[in-house]
């Protein structure tokens, strides 16, 4: 039945995003009160997850405290952890759960609210069946979550049909590591990067999407290391690259099989390695003959001497890593790409010891945790295969059930978005994850949401997508849970709990549990505590890939994390995987796998002949859900720009501030022009972090990768013009609230003087 | 202070603001960075460049400063303006060799970076040193510099025939030993005409 509410005045003044600009109480330390305390916690906002210290006064977060102590950052941070703080006590807060009506919402009590969803999915499992519920999960939770909601899926609602928003983020890096190594992680951790001799570093944006990482890669060029930098734009790691590779997007399987070429036909091939590690080395080196560097270069629009340098680059260091993200993997060939990525690091031995591997960088705050035990629509706890029959044997007695009862594989999420907009899937119950800003086709997802007969969402803030759903209970915030998450490099770390849930928000465990009982399966959930819930945690793991069982949480807090696989107390944990030469695979060997070009799901052609890609700005995180209500990080960038090569935009008149309309098979958006030279002169670039008429995410499309199911938001086709006026404001202040100063400067945007109200200079007094 | 010195490595900065977000938190100018962090040429290089004050052996600020504001204390940082004597004339903006000091007319004051001497003085690292993701402002002992950097640290600086030296360093590359800026260089004069886009 959902539809969005007409977003009055009224209902943005409360839900926002309104931007906060200061700690509680405002700058004047006066007006708190109550001795301050120091919490060592995590960073909420990426998957490097920075140790930091949050400070706490009367139950409220104030302010932070750098961490020096804590290994991976030494208290560094990147400007979303500094203001982290300030979504804690922010007046978009959910303090209660709310019901739809009408004209907008109306809180309800915690109980009415359970109630009514819990009715509300079982009228729909009687009338269609249980796999005509979905749940989204997300990976910027805590693993205890994770894992209750995978566990509530298949046990208290019984749908196979779980995902998380992870599916946009990590899974192609996954599903090719599982194929070649057996396990879904990075090999090496972070303080390897400084030790390597050469560095390739493709498609990941890493001064952007894990700043404090730059500080590894800086260490490495002091020490004498080069660095290799692929991407169609110069990202800021590019200023000190030893060779840029600006290759057009989605060839970066060619730029990869060049490489290999050359390898090959130098004989910089590591023999011994493949000799005793690893199967399938003719097939691979085989399918790499017809990949000269000429061939490559028309691919890729990478001049062939270039490829050929970083072939030899690469293949000559004696220590050489690589290090991929989204760049790679956001492509409709993501797996391949990861792949023969694999493939290059295997063929020149670079696995296993110091200073020698491969490296995917997690995005989301908990991306590697998120999604090793059960939200994952293939995976069980431990990151074990949900066909795997002795995996389900052994989780069906964790879990106390029988295992005919234990559903298979469900739906990923996209296809679970498509599933509901061809009306099989009825119901939708939503954590951590804004699908209508973060999914591909943005107008395709709200037309599947709007024919939803049943959604409910768990939230601290009133998202894009919430704003569509019938219930809304009012979950916990990170710094509202304690558990784990596991950052980028596998280390197991402890988040610790600095305050309450305000209001009647209640952790979203406790939601999901209290659920359970609702629907008649509190036996299963007889959980008293998130440390429970880790306890379990650690069993239904034991055994399996992800091996917790020998991490507790004292253990987290006393070794600065622990890295898994860890499978008894005894066990110093894993820092650095394959050192024994052990894969694992079947077969206990690594695995050379033959990867086929292809092109991208949204081909160029006369009508859309430029590339568009997609990404993300240092001052946003994700959909921007926490990060669009925090002053000072929407001042850094306010708005979405189109990046666009002076080359391009001289053929179609366009100067830099110009409007422009970006437009693909999709849709359009109306963005401002950031003329460049940093850019690709037949790409344009535009983030994805905002809503409605200002979302990228209008403009991409869903074609997914057959294998990990990732849809391919970094190759798009669109073309571009000058708009002939700025988007429509109206529209603009329908949907959204917080648009940043250059809007906020325009007095017709300035609800009731909101905007900016609380501005630094106007705050600030001495 | 306590062994430790102030660098700023130019190359490094990778422009994600984390420096001013920080210095904005402090207690003494509440939402308000006192570092600058800019881009060089933003339409033809993604470089950026952060700076915080020098700190000025002799201060340039404080010798134009006609209140007598501006003061220097033992361990050689130069202060943000006291209060009851700034008079917002704007002399130290115009003078600073580094751009550094700024106005703030609303509360009629020259605000800038005292090295958080709130910090410093009990053996803390300045703020944005601390959390600087790329170390491109880092703090450190000389020791610790010398062994992990390429870069030559510079503390000593011309403006024409004006020498400036100053306790912040900035690491160049080391065939850079001296970093001249001669007003020159930058003149019509000397500048190849082809180069020239209007």
């Amino acid at each position: 039945m959902a539809s969005e509410p007409t977003m009055t005045p009224d209902l943005l003044d409360r839900y926002g995003p309104n931007l906060n600009y200061t700690p509680p109480g405002g700058w004047e330390k006066n007006n708190r009160t109550g001795p301050e305390k120091l919490v060592k916690t995590h960073c909420s906002f990426c998957g490097q997850q920075c140790g930091i210290q949050l400070k706490v006064r009367d139950n409220h977060l104030v302010g932070f405290e750098p961490w020096e102590e804590f290994p991976y950052n030494k208290g560094m941070l990147c400007p979303k952890g500094v203001k982290r703080y300030l979504q804690g006590t922010h007046p978009d807060r959910l303090l209660h759960p709310l019901l739809r009506t009408g004209e907008g919402f109306r809180p309800i009590s915690y109980d009415e609210a359970l109630d009514l969803t819990a009715r509300r999915i079982q009228e729909v499992k009687a009338k269609y069946g249980a796999d005509a519920v979905a749940i989204y999960g997300g990976a910027s939770m805590i693993s205890e979550k994770a894992y209750v909601l995978g566990k509530f899926a298949r046990v208290a609602v019984g749908t196979k049909n779980i995902d998380y928003n992870g599916r946009l983020c990590m899974v192609s890096a996954g599903t090719a590591y599982k194929l070649a190594f057996g396990i879904d992680r990075s090999p090496n951790p972070w303080s390897d990067i400084p030790k390597t001799d050469a560095l390739l570093v493709i498609g990941a944006n890493i001064a952007e999407c894990a700043p404090v990482a730059t500080s590894y890669l800086w260490q490495m060029r002091e020490n004498g290391g080069k660095l290799i930098v692929a991407d169609p734009r110069m990202t800021p790691i590019t200023r000190n690259a030893d060779l840029y590779l600006p290759l057009r997007p989605g060839s970066d399987l060619a730029l990869l099989m060049g490489m290999l070429h050359v390898i090959v036909r130098e004989n910089l091939v590591d023999h011994e390695f493949i000799a005793r590690h690893t199967v399938g080395w003719e097939q691979v080196r085989d399918s790499a003959s017809k990949w000269d560097p000429r061939t490559a270069a028309e691919m890729t629009g990478v001049a062939p001497e270039r490829i050929e340098q970083a072939a030899l680059l690469f293949g000559r260091s004696p220590k050489a890593m690589a290090i991929h993200a989204r760049g790679l993997e956001h492509q409709s060939k993501g797996v391949e790409n990861c792949l023969a990525l694999v493939n290059l690091c295997l063929a020149t031995g670079n696995l296993g010891a110091e200073g020698r591997g491969c490296f995917m960088i997690t995005g989301q705050g908990n991306g590697q945790g998120g999604r090793e035990h059960g939200q994952k629509c293939d995976q069980l706890p431990g990151a074990r295969s949900i066909t795997d029959p002795a995996a389900r044997k052994y989780i069906a007695e964790v879990w106390k059930i029988r295992e005919e009862e234990l559903p298979g594989p469900g739906l990923s999420a996209v296809e679970i978005m498509e599933a509901i907009h061809r009306g099989e899937i009825k119901a939708l119950f939503s954590m951590c994850f804004n699908p209508l800003v973060s999914l591909p086709d943005a107008n395709f997802t709200r037309e599947a949401l709007e024919k939803l007969e049943f959604f409910g969402v768990i939230d601290f803030f009133l998202s894009e997508t919430a704003r569509l759903a019938d219930v809304v209970l009012a979950g916990s915030m990170q710094e509202e849970d304690e558990g784990i998450v596991c950052s980028s490099e596998a280390r197991v770390q402890k988040i610790n709990k600095a305050v309450d849930p305000p209001g009647e928000a209640k952790s979203d465990a406790v939601i999901i549990c209290d659920l359970a009982r609702k629907l008649g399966r509190g036996e299963y959930f007889p959980f008293q505590s998130t440390r429970e819930i880790y306890d379990e945690l650690r069993v239904a793991s034991k055994g399996g890939v992800a091996d917790y069982y020998g991490i507790t949480w004292e253990r987290i807090e006393e070794e600065y994390g622990v890295f898994w696989p860890c499978p008894d107390l005894n066990h110093p944990g894993t820092v650095r995987l394959f050192e024994d030469g052990r894969f694992w695979t079947h077969d206990g060997k690594a695995h050379f796998l033959v990867t086929e070009y292809r092109e991208p799901g949204d081909p160029i052609s006369a009508d859309f002949p430029i590339y568009l890609t997609t990404g993300r700005v240092v001052s946003q995180y994700l959909s921007g859900t926490q990060t669009r209500r925090i002053g000072p990080l929407v001042d850094l960038y306010p708005e979405p720009k189109c990046e666009i090569h002076p080359r391009l935009a001289e053929q179609y008149g366009i100067s830099d501030g110009d409007w422009v309309k970006v437009t693909t098979r999709r849709s359009d958006v109306v963005v401002q022009a950031l003329v460049v030279r940093t850019i690709r002169p037949d790409t344009v670039f535009v983030p994805y972090h905002w809503p409605g008429r200002r979302s990228a995410n209008r403009l991409t499309h869903r074609t997914i990768d057959p294998r990990s199911k990732i849809p391919e938001f970094k190759v798009s086709a669109c073309r571009i013009e000058k708009a002939t006026a700025p988007p429509d404001l109206d529209d603009l202040r329908r949907e959204e609230t917080g648009i940043g100063h250059d809007l906020g400067q325009r007095p017709d945007l300035m609800r009731n003087g909101r905007i900016g109200a609380v501005s630094n200079q106007k705050d600030f007094q001495r | 202070m306590f062994g430790r010195e102030f660098y700023i490595d130019p190359s490094r900065c990778i422009g994600c603001r984390s420096c001013m977000a920080a210095c904005a938190e402090c207690e003494s100018h509440r939402g308000v960075s006192m570092i600058h962090v800019d881009y060089i040429d933003r339409p033809n290089s993604i470089a950026t460049v952060p700076m915080v004050c020098m700190h000025c052996d002799e201060p340039t600020c404080a010798m134009v400063c006609p209140a007598d504001a501006i003061k220097k204390g033992e361990d050689g940082v130069v202060r943000s303006a006291l209060k009851p004597r700034c008079i917002a004339c704007s002399n130290c903006v115009l003078a600073c060799p580094f751009g550094i000091p700024k106005v703030h007319l609303d509360v009629e004051l020259m605000m800038k970076c005292d090295m958080c001497y709130d910090r410093t003085s009990v053996g803390l690292k300045p703020m944005c040193a601390t959390v600087c993701p790329s170390q491109a402002l880092s703090y450190l002992p000389a020791e610790t510099v010398k062994e992990t950097r390429r870069g030559h640290p510079v503390n000593d600086f011309r403006f024409g025939n004006e020498h400036v030296s100053t306790l912040v360093s900035m690491i160049a590359p080391a065939e850079a030993p001296v970093i001249a800026v001669d007003v020159v260089d930058y003149m019509w004069e000397n500048r190849d005409a082809d180069q020239y886009e209007a």
